[in-house]
């Protein structure tokens, strides 16, 4: 079974970004964007009997999908949490198309949104992680992808500049994204090597900043994606893999199961690297962007660094790549910061990106990445033809 | 000795060995005695072959830098006693781990050789460390 074109991405939408939240809660926010996202896809409520939702860190509970339909108001005929962390929203896409043919609902709700703030209830980490991980600082995700670059440094020749090009490349994009965190100004390598020195080698400007905010999308059957008041953007190919949970037990630092993941998802789509126009690779840090495009195919194990040193990855560049600015520029709301790669693609390829439109968008690749390097979704996306 | 106010590890029925030896001075590791492979953290099968026959062995306690960062500013502030530098070592007999290193940051490298030691941070909890060898 395949789900080439099985379902389709009909509506979305994002929150603006905010770093104080106020009195905010995640609930809110969860159903101020989902009711934009059914809205754009020209549905009601009631046309909606799929949920996947992310458990918001802000306040984490048990039976999160029920609480969630409950407050909604949906009476969904499949509901889960996807919990595959920053890969979590690229998983609930081919999830729901998975749910939808197998006939299981027509139209699924995808939505994530959190607080840059803990809540009374703090997500418990496993009793491993606390055993063998956090005696020794290992904690938070910054250390792990600063031994990844630092390995990378090591094995390839890596250098600093070219990981901080990532960070500004994507700036430039996020000039021309009004809801972008950090939308006022251009960045400069020499600047975000001159930002402080957070885990050596990663410097503050190549780690994403925390912030609150929500994003959603729409996964919807054939023919209610053809009803739609946008065009249908097509879950072509998805793929999904992991190794490892802590970066330390990995097979390797440097090589990571993107590939596992970026082959079936170009296997099932029928298509290869060379024929993506635009590519949304999860960037937590900047080091993620390198290892990503390495291992989904769009260059040699290790040539990252030179190559986006090579190619231009703004909106107007032979490789755009995270058009939205990334996370890096766009804020990293929970969960939804993921998200922002599904629905920068799937805004691009409905046509609907305005100034940063991608001409003649046809296929993208988006990638989901979780924990240290450990969940991997890919995805590949076509625009209506 | 100041009080020590930092996660301490809270030893489960597989790895009590490995703490107890800690505490002792001594690394051991289980080994699977039906592949032979050493295995880190401990476990209740062996990640390979997937045997309940594991079985716990000394090691040398030598290994080399796989990868390392000077953390300067901790996600926690359990940790505000930053920069420290963690650490995956990859042991002699295969398996890596997360440590501390205690060496200057200058003195760092990838691929440099470093040894165990034993860092008695409280009367009850002993946490494998390494130093350059
Ligand atoms: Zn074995």
């Amino acid at each position: 079974m395949s789900l080439k074109r099985a379902a389709a991405i009909t509506g979305l939408a994002e929150l603006k970004p905010l770093k104080e939240p106020g009195e905010l809660t995640a609930l809110k926010l969860i159903a101020t964007v989902a009711a934009q996202a059914i809205e754009d896809a020209g549905l009601e409520k009631r046309d909606l009997d799929g949920l996947l939702v992310g458990v918001p860190f802000s306040d984490p509970g048990m039976l999160y999908p029920a609480v969630a339909a409950e407050a909604l108001g949906m009476r969904p005929r499949m509901l889960n949490i996807v919990d595959l962390g920053g890969a979590s929203a690229a998983g609930m896409v081919w999830r729901a198309a998975a749910a939808i043919e197998a006939g299981m609902c027509r139209a699924v709700l995808c939505v994530m949104a959190d607080l840059n703030r803990l809540g009374e209830q703090r997500p418990p980490l496993v009793s491993l992680h606390r055993e063998f991980e956090l005696p020794y600082g290992n904690f938070g995700a910054n250390c792990g992808y600063a031994l990844i670059a630092r390995r990378h440094m090591f094995e390839y020749g890596t250098t600093p500049a070219q990981m901080a090009e990532v960070a500004v490349a994507q700036r430039k994009n996020a000039l021309r994204n009004p809801l972008a965190l950090f939308n006022d100004r251009p960045l400069t390598i020499e600047e975000v090597l001159a930002s402080r020195l957070i885990v050596d080698p990663l410097h503050l400007y190549e780690i994403v900043s925390p912030c609150s905010g929500g994003a959603a999308v729409v996964v919807a059957a054939p023919e209610i994606a053809r009803r739609g008041p946008h065009p249908p953007v097509w879950l072509l190919g998805a793929g999904e893999y992991c190794d490892h949970s802590t970066i330390t037990y990995a097979p390797s630092l440097t090589s990571s199961s993107v590939k596992a993941a970026a082959e079936a998802a170009f296997k099932m789509a029928g298509a290869a690297p060379r024929d993506i126009d635009l590519v949304c690779p999860y960037d937590c840090y900047t080091i993620t962007v390198i290892v990503t495009l390495e291992d989904a195919g769009f260059c040699a194990k290790g040539r990252g660094g030179p190559f986006v040193m090579e190619h231009d990855l703004s909106y107007e560049g032979d490789l755009p790549c995270n058009t939205h600015g990334g996370q890096l520029s766009f804020g990293q709301a929970g969960l939804a910061g993921g998200m922002s790669h599904v629905t920068e693609a799937a805004r691009q390829l409905s046509g609907r990106a305005d100034a940063r439109q991608v001409k003649n968008a046809r296929l993208a690749y988006v990638n989901g990445n979780g924990g240290i390097m450990s969940e991997q979704v890919s995805l590949v996306l076509e625009r209506e033809r | 000795m100041s009080a020590y106010f930092k996660p301490l590890p809270n030893p489960s029925l597989t790895s009590r060995p490995f703490w107890e030896a800690a505490k002792r001075h001594e690394l051991k590791l289980q080994r699977c005695a039906e592949c032979g492979k050493f295995v880190y953290y401990p476990r209740d099968r062996c990640p390979d072959c997937f045997s309940d026959r594991l079985e716990w062995r000394p090691v040398s306690g030598r290994a080399t830098v796989y990868s390392y960062t000077v953390v300067y500013r901790a996600a926690t502030r359990l940790f505000a006693d930053a920069p420290y530098i963690l650490a995956v070592v990859e042991l002699e007999e295969g398996p890596r781990l997360t440590t501390n290193l205690v060496a200057s940051p200058e003195a760092m490298r990838v691929g440099m050789p470093v040894t165990v030691f034993f860092d008695d941070v409280t009367p009850e909890c002993t946490l494998v460390k390494f130093k350059p060898a």
